[in-house]
């Protein structure tokens, strides 16, 4: 029944009419969300969380491009974010440029630094190229510290943006950052769908042979590394400007880390895993982060640090949780939610059966 | 001052040393790059920083204890959690051991918080020993004498005892160290005690150079792996060059060009390396076959 008869079926956004259907759906109900937030308290969320996953759920698909589909490991995307983050704020404080401005420019020269990055990696696989990019990642943070027009340690203060004359407030970026991130979604199902993205799978495959096909891998490679980075910078930038206030030291080991899980627990290879990945792990890190609060299970928490461990690193069992996800998923379900996804779908198709 | 910052970068670089050391031992047997090495090597310091501080044990029992510890650990990770991923791609084998490093990490930060705090060691960081000028704090001193001493009892151990054999016949090739009787799991998961206790070992050094607390292998465990690199992922001897070396690079660097970024040159030297000799000075060059 999925059978295609022509090339132009197959790089359509919108494979069926289903899809379009629950699409404009899912879009509907992006619209109405920060109403139903206000009004019910769905879940516990605020539109600062929304914002935060939304966020994290672009780069989410920047790393997915370069992990899951090209098959090249990135440990150091915390340093893409944190050039994104720092060049938005510096060409808006220092250079005078408007947000809309500078926030492009600020993901170019992002993934300029991903280029670059991708230089090396053309040589390197596996096991090497994750040192390579863990070192870059850290290096980054490192650089950014010990430049004093950046603010050094202290970091910078994002200025406020303004709407109309009016200071925006988490409802006008709720809107600001969904038309960027819807935007940049439709962009990366297109680029996955086309040429260039069949180029990337066919590296992650196997890049012997897709040179042998006659894909450029230099250019290819260092493509990868570019949109990926691309993506991650203009993350970097909105988040500079929801949190208001940057500094070097948060940019560290664990957030790349953090970013690696969202891809590998949302599928590998699938933008929508991506956005779910992302979903589910900033949530959970937000949550899980103030564990004390949640009812029932922290005080009896809280009693059990206070007589075991210590009450001030409560919030640590977030970054325990977080772990053992990530092992979990490996162990159990190494395609993610994405491939809990596939399954269940094929089991209802069949279902009787 | 030349000759001061090559000795003072040898001490530095003795930590890096015995940290890729501990990696490498684990990456030439089975493949794993393990990011988790340096938490490791982070709960082990402080469980001997627990049992120093809270218990009053004497160091020397104290640090055979966090040894124990740390074989333990090791084959723990192995068992509970390497050993269950069926058919593991690379990437999956990275996520495991960064899934292992985050829980480690939370752990310490639940158990002991987030303060610096300053392992008590038994040798003083401010007293020097000084031979013809040149200066040299005395717990530099040692911890160099001990890398040499517990380098030297590694390549003793791979050379004359049987399960030091055992073990390269299982590095060189698995199916056929099989064939020949040896038990190769058990071999794994004694790999992973053996690179967590050389890992326990820089874990102490480093927190007596420095502080103790729960982000402290951060940056030591990049250190670990330029030093890696630079003399061969799968060359013992070429890791132990390889930290020495960085840390005098490092430190010369530090010296003459830029303190504020002597961290730069690790993260300069591994793409460098990778980009001349990706298999490093000591290791031979091994192509993948299609």
């Amino acid at each position: 029944m999925d059978m295609k008869r022509d090339y132009y079926e197959d790089i359509e956004l919108f494979k069926s009419g289903t899809i379009l259907f629950w699409s404009i759906v899912f879009l509907v109900f992006l619209a109405i969300l920060p109403w139903l937030i206000t009004k019910y308290h769905l879940l516990g969320l605020s539109i600062y969380i929304v914002n935060l996953i939304t966020i994290h759920a672009i780069v989410a698909i920047g790393l997915n491009i370069l992990v899951g589909y090209t098959g090249q490991i990135s440990m150091g995307h915390a340093g893409f974010f944190a050039i994104g983050a720092f060049t938005t704020v510096f060409l808006k404080l220092k250079g005078g440029l408007p947000f809309p401005i500078a926030l492009p420019i600020a993901g170019f020269i992002s993934s300029v630094f991903g280029f670059i990055l991708g230089l090396p990696a053309l040589r390197l696989k596996g096991p090497y190229l994750a040192i390579a990019t863990l070192g870059f990642g850290m290096t980054v943070t490192t650089i950014i510290k010990h430049l004093e027009f950046f603010g050094g340690r202290m970091g910078l203060q994002a200025p406020k943006l303004y709407l109309f004359g009016t200071p925006m407030k988490d409802i006008h970026f709720y809107y600001m950052i969904m038309v960027i991130a819807v935007v940049m979604v439709i962009g990366a199902v297109k680029l996955i769908k086309t040429r260039v993205g069949r180029a990337f799978i066919a590296i992650r495959d196997s890049d012997i042979a897709a040179e042998a096909m006659g894909v450029n891998l230099t250019y290819y490679k260092t493509l990868a590394f570019a949109v990926s980075a691309f993506y991650t910078g203009i993350a970097g930038g909105l988040y500079a400007f929801i949190l208001g206030f940057i500094n070097p030291e948060s940019f560290h080991l664990i957030m790349s880390i953090t970013f690696l899980a969202m891809v590998v627990v949302g599928g590998l290879g699938s933008i929508m895993g991506s956005i779910a990945g992302a979903a589910l792990m900033t949530y959970l890190d937000i949550k899980l982060q103030a564990i004390q609060d949640i009812p029932a299970i922290g005080p009896a928490l809280v009693t059990f640090s206070q007589k075991y461990m210590s009450v001030g690193g409560i919030s640590n069992i977030a970054v325990i949780v977080y772990g053992l996800i990530m092992v979990l998923i490996v162990l159990f379900e190494p395609l993610g939610i994405f491939g809990f996804w596939i399954r269940t779908k094929k089991y209802w198709k069949t279902w009787p059966f | 001052m030349f000759a001061q910052l090559i000795v003072s970068g040898l001490a530095v670089g003795a930590c890096y040393a015995l940290l890729a050391i501990a990696m490498v031992i684990i990456y030439k047997t089975s493949d794993v790059l393990n990011f988790a090495q340096g938490e490791m090597a982070m709960v082990s310091t402080f469980v001997a920083f627990t049992l120093l501080d809270a218990y009053h044990v004497p160091f020397p029992w104290a640090a055979a204890l966090t040894f124990v510890f740390a074989i333990l650990l090791g084959i723990f990770f192995e068992i509970v959690f390497l050993r269950q991923a069926k058919d593991p791609n690379i990437l999956g084998l990275i996520i495991i051991t960064l899934g292992f490093e985050m829980i480690l990490m939370g752990f310490a930060g639940w158990k002991w918080g987030p303060d610096q705090r300053s392992f008590p060691f038994p040798v003083s960081n401010i007293e020097v020993y000084s031979f013809h000028g040149l200066i040299i704090s005395k717990i530099n001193f040692w911890t160099v004498v001990v890398t040499l001493v517990l380098m030297f009892v590694l390549f003793l151990f791979f050379r004359y005892t049987k399960l030091g054999t055992a073990m390269r016949a299982t590095q060189q090739n698995q199916l056929a160290a099989r064939v020949m009787g040896i038990r190769t799991k058990w071999i794994l998961s004694f790999t992973w005690a053996l690179s967590s206790m050389v890992g326990a070992a820089a874990g102490m050094l480093i927190a007596a150079l420095g502080v103790l607390d729960p982000p402290m292998m951060m940056d030591p465990l990049l250190k670990g792996f330029a030093s890696g690199v630079l003399g061969g992922m799968t060359s013992l001897p070429g890791a132990a060059l390889g930290g020495a070396m960085l840390g005098i690079i490092e430190n010369l660097f530090g010296g003459y060009v830029s303190l504020a970024f002597k961290s730069v040159v690790a993260f300069a030297i591994i793409v460098l390396m990778l980009c001349i000799r990706p298999s490093g000075l000591l290791a031979r060059h091994y192509v993948k076959k299609v």
